[in-house]
């Protein structure tokens, strides 16, 4: 970075340099009835001025809370940004959560004034209400279905944005004192952790905290207003703020707001990110949609594919490490650029991507490697929300797929005696909102921050994290059980979604099964197996011996290490629905809620361990307009073949 | 805002419909029922200009007219879609709204050719309006694929999309929801509603599925065997023994 953004401590203060220094950079775009439009950093501060205004005259005050829910959309950023020059904290709510979830937040923080993203926000928002005497504003940005609502506290944003407009022209001096008048220390977001175990925390961040990490990560990586980054995750999870905001204000490049959740494939391949970030659930579905491509082209290019990826897979991940490759090799790679991995990035969109984060799950080597082999950098990253992301990232030049990379410059690491790792840096959150027990609980008097997750440091001093402190737990003879180790292991395969395992205090593993229906649909229908639905095809003997093969190669792997070989899965069974966040068994973000879970069918699970070769269930499931139904199956359990371990094997 | 006075319609010696007489009111959701056979879509074909009935008036804003053909009724703002689906296969969802738009170019067949004058403006202005449409029915995803390779509900949208690009005044969807599941249904009501709302458009539906017609619908005409046997709301309609006896109680025995 040639810029000098030393002494700009927040948020308001870099936006209004990069509009005094490259105003007529783009800062935002969004596609807008079919065309990109941009939003220069001068156009961009001009608007958080003049809406700052507003929201001061609304009543929004230095300290107070306000509350956004909304898909990334410039108008959204604008407005935490207008928050932000008061000296207000935004709050950024999950856009998919239902309405009861978000009374909590609201409440919590006394929240005044929210903005809403569109109809569907505003009447979950009005829907709580009545719970929520707090607030007294919602502010709208797409008026569409909203003609007809009479609630006294809507304010449409056209109209705020004017009335600010007005205010601005009044009285000039009074924004930049606002903004003058905020410090590094003050609070500059607060984020509601995903709750995968009791309820919601305010995750508290400063400026500082923010703004400090964001920057020594983006000078590692070379950042600057040349980059432009799809903001494509919700705004409410904290990589989405740190890529979308705190990053962009740090190193002022670009970003750019979707159509529409369903149209970010054609956008990214039109707007050709340099800077990417996918959580692995991500790749994985960009992966699963190529192959599946691949298997309908013609044979031709179907060995095309397969000669070239073979190359790939062999050399594409040393060159991009710059390691030695022989002379025919890097040859045979660059061909194979020009006729399979160019086009392959281009389809995907990553064709510019310079640097590409993968973080929040583990991520499946074979996944890892294959976009590694075909040029796209692609690194894992180790951080959380009480972090403010950068903890540990993979250098260039050093990247292992089992590994999540050394500490970030200016970040102490340690394990405790238990495996739990602890971090120490400037980008540590302040506190858990009026939660004081709860900070004393994560953050020691000695700064340590305490992740909950369990793990060590690898031969090159990097970091490999393995399960949670608190999941990793021990079958009845005492060995270890990393329950996620294992499930991560069973949903590298394509055909297993989700997988959750038990064994802790018992004498052997049995485990959940979620099929992935895409996947294992197409493969039905490659073999001419006719099925009815997912119960269906769930339930098929086909779909089981399937599922068995790949549990059977999880125990063959896991009989190669000695201290985890017992976790061996004995019994499974395939669920007869897909695990959802609407039935509170995976959180927002995806990941399993392993106990609730497990309470949830413990019919099931007593099952397993009974020997009983089917059981029966019923189910209550929500839908998706929110009204509940009942399944009912009967499903079969089945067991799968263990092997001994191999220091066992090799004495035999 | 339409009045349809006696009119009856044959095809030889087959009388599809026979002095059927009933209004539609600006702005409202007018639903045709009837059970199969009963006249609906010939209804249709005559309120569009397709069929021209050999009896009878019809009158649309204040202007009778007899023997009007369906070039004429479109530029008069009458839109429709059809049952079993009629758009371009091979041509992308963008493409085909903006065939909903062919009547609205004005420039001559050189500047088209030329792509210069009014055909630059135009087009930038064309594209714009279909654009709002897809934009209002959430079709942005599918802007750049050709309809063929649809489900069957976002053809139903697009051909929804199509008809609505036009601008018109009066909107005949004949059995817009028609081989849709639960949810699709719903995501169409929604759509019917919103449009009524939103471009204040005139609709008039045939539909098969009760709820859908005694939720969205205004007023309901009940033909049966091509004559007219009832005419109210919808609580009216659900009281009305002929009704019930023709078409209710068939559907629910």
């Amino acid at each position: 970075m040639k810029e000098d953004i030393e002494g700009l401590d927040t948020f308001p203060k870099l936006l209004m340099h990069h509009a005094s220094v490259h105003g007529e950079r783009p800062a935002i775009r969004e596609k807008d009835l079919g065309i990109w439009q941009t939003w220069t950093w001068r156009e961009f501060a001009d608007e958080v001025r003049a809406l700052a205004c507003a929201l001061a005259a609304l009543g929004l005050k230095r300290g107070e809370h306000f509350a956004l829910v909304g898909d990334n959309r410039p108008r959204l950023y604008a407005t935490m940004a207008a928050g932000q020059c008061l000296g207000a904290i935004p709050v950024p709510l999950y856009q998919d959560a239902v309405a009861a979830e978000m009374a909590f937040p609201i409440q919590n923080a006394s929240i005044a004034i929210a903005f809403a993203e569109d109809q569907e926000q505003v009447d979950k928002l009005v829907e709580i209400h009545p719970r929520c005497p707090s607030l007294t504003r919602i502010i709208y940005d797409d008026p569409r279905g909203l003609r007809h609502y009479a609630h006294e506290h809507l304010v449409p944003y056209d109209k705020l944005l004017a009335d600010g407009h007005a205010r601005l022209k009044a009285d000039p001096a009074f924004i930049e004192k606002e903004i003058a008048a905020g410090r590094a220390a003050d609070a500059a977001a607060m984020f509601f952790t995903s709750g995968t175990t009791g309820v919601a925390k305010g995750v508290v961040h400063t400026h500082g905290s923010l703004i400090g990490p964001s920057r020594t990560a983006a000078e590692m990586e070379k950042l600057g207003p040349d980059d432009v980054i799809l903001a494509y995750l919700p705004p409410a999870w904290i990589g989405q703020n740190i890529f979308s905001c705190a990053q962009a204000y740090v190193a002022g490049y670009c970003i750019c707001c979707p159509e529409s959740a369903e149209t970010v494939m054609t956008d990214m391949r039109e707007i050709g990110p340099t800077y990417y970030f996918a959580p692995p659930r991500v790749l994985e579905n960009l992966l699963t949609t190529v192959s599946i491509r691949m298997e309908d082209a013609s044979s031709p290019k179907r060995w095309l594919y397969r000669r070239f990826m073979a190359v790939a897979g062999r050399v594409g991940g040393a060159l991009l490490d710059g390691r030695p490759v022989s002379l025919a090799d890097r040859m045979l790679y660059a061909l194979g650029d020009f006729l399979v991995y160019g086009p392959l990035r281009n389809v995907l969109g990553m064709s510019r991507v310079k640097i590409g984060y993968t973080a929040g799950e583990a991520i499946g080597p074979d996944l890892f490697k294959f976009y590694r082999s075909i040029g796209i950098n692609l690194k894992q990253l180790y951080g959380s929300t009480e972090t403010a992301v950068f903890v540990c990232i993979q250098p260039n030049g050093q990247v292992k797929p089992d590994t999540v990379g050394p500490a970030v410059p200016g970040v102490e690491l340690k394990f405790t005696p238990e495996r739990e790792l602890v971090v120490r840096s400037a980008g540590l959150f302040r506190e858990y909102y009026k939660n004081p027990q709860a900070t004393a609980e994560v953050k020691d008097a000695e700064g340590w921050f305490h992740t909950g997750d369990a793990g060590y440091f690898d031969a090159d001093g990097h970091v490999k994290i393995i399960d949670r402190v608190k999941d990793v737990g021990a079958l009845a003879d005492g060995t270890l059980f990393a329950p996620k180790y294992l499930e991560n292991k069973l949903k590298f395969f394509p055909y297993i979604r989700e997988a959750v395992c038990f064994g802790h205090g018992k004498d052997q593993v049995c485990a959940f099964i979620n099929m992935d229906p895409e996947a294992v649909g197409n493969w039905a229908e490659k073999r001419h197996m006719p099925y009815s639905g997912y119960i269906d095809l769930a339930s098929r003997d086909e779909v089981y011996a399937l599922i068995r093969e790949c549990v059977e190669q999880v125990n063959a792997d896991l009989a190669l290490e000695p201290e985890i070989a017992n976790s061996q899965i004995h019994r499974f069974l395939i669920l007869h629905k897909e695990l959802d966040a609407d039935d509170d068994e995976l959180t927002r973000t995806r990941k399993v809620r392993r106990r609730f879970v497990g309470e949830k069918y413990a019919a099931l699970v007593a099952a397993l361990y009974d020997g009983s070769p089917t059981v029966h269930v019923e189910a209550q499931v929500r839908y998706e307009d929110g009204r509940s139904g009942s399944v009912s199956a009967d499903l079969r359990i089945a067991d799968a073949r263990t092997f001994p371990p191999a220091a066992a094997r090799r004495a035999a | 805002m339409l009045s349809v006075e006696g009119v009856s319609l044959a095809f030889g010696g087959v009388k599809a419909l026979s002095d059927v007489s009933f209004d539609v009111r600006e702005h409202e959701v007018r639903a045709i029922i009837g059970p199969n056979g009963a006249g609906k879509s010939s209804m249709l074909n005559v309120l569009n200009g397709v069929y021209h009935p050999q009896q009878g008036r019809i009158r649309f804003r204040g202007r009778e007219f007899r023997n009007m053909d369906s070039h004429e009724a479109a530029s008069m703002g009458i839109a429709r879609t059809f049952q079993n689906i009629a758009l371009f296969k091979g041509m992308t969802v963008l493409d085909n709204v903006m065939t909903g738009r062919n009547l609205k170019m004005r420039a001559s067949f050189l500047e088209q050719a030329l792509w210069m004058g009014r055909a630059r403006r135009e087009e930038i202005e064309h594209r714009r309006a279909a654009e709002e449409i897809i934009d209002f029915l959430e079709i942005q995803h599918i802007r750049k694929t050709p309809v063929g390779r649809l489900p069957y509900g976002l053809q139903k949208r697009v051909e929804l999309a199509r008809a609505l690009a036009a601008q018109p005044t009066l909107l005949l969807l004949d059995e817009p929801m028609a081989g849709m599941n639960l949810e699709e249904k719903q995501d169409m009501c929604r759509f019917i509603l919103d449009v009524n709302d939103h471009f204040g458009t005139t609709i008039v539906l045939i539909e098969h599925d009760m709820g859908v017609v005694m939720d969205i619908s205004q007023r309901v005409v009940v033909l049966d065997y091509g004559r007219k046997i009832a005419d109210g709301s919808p609580e009216e309609l659900r009281n009305d023994q002929k009704v019930i006896d023709a078409y209710l109680g068939v559907a629910h025995a």
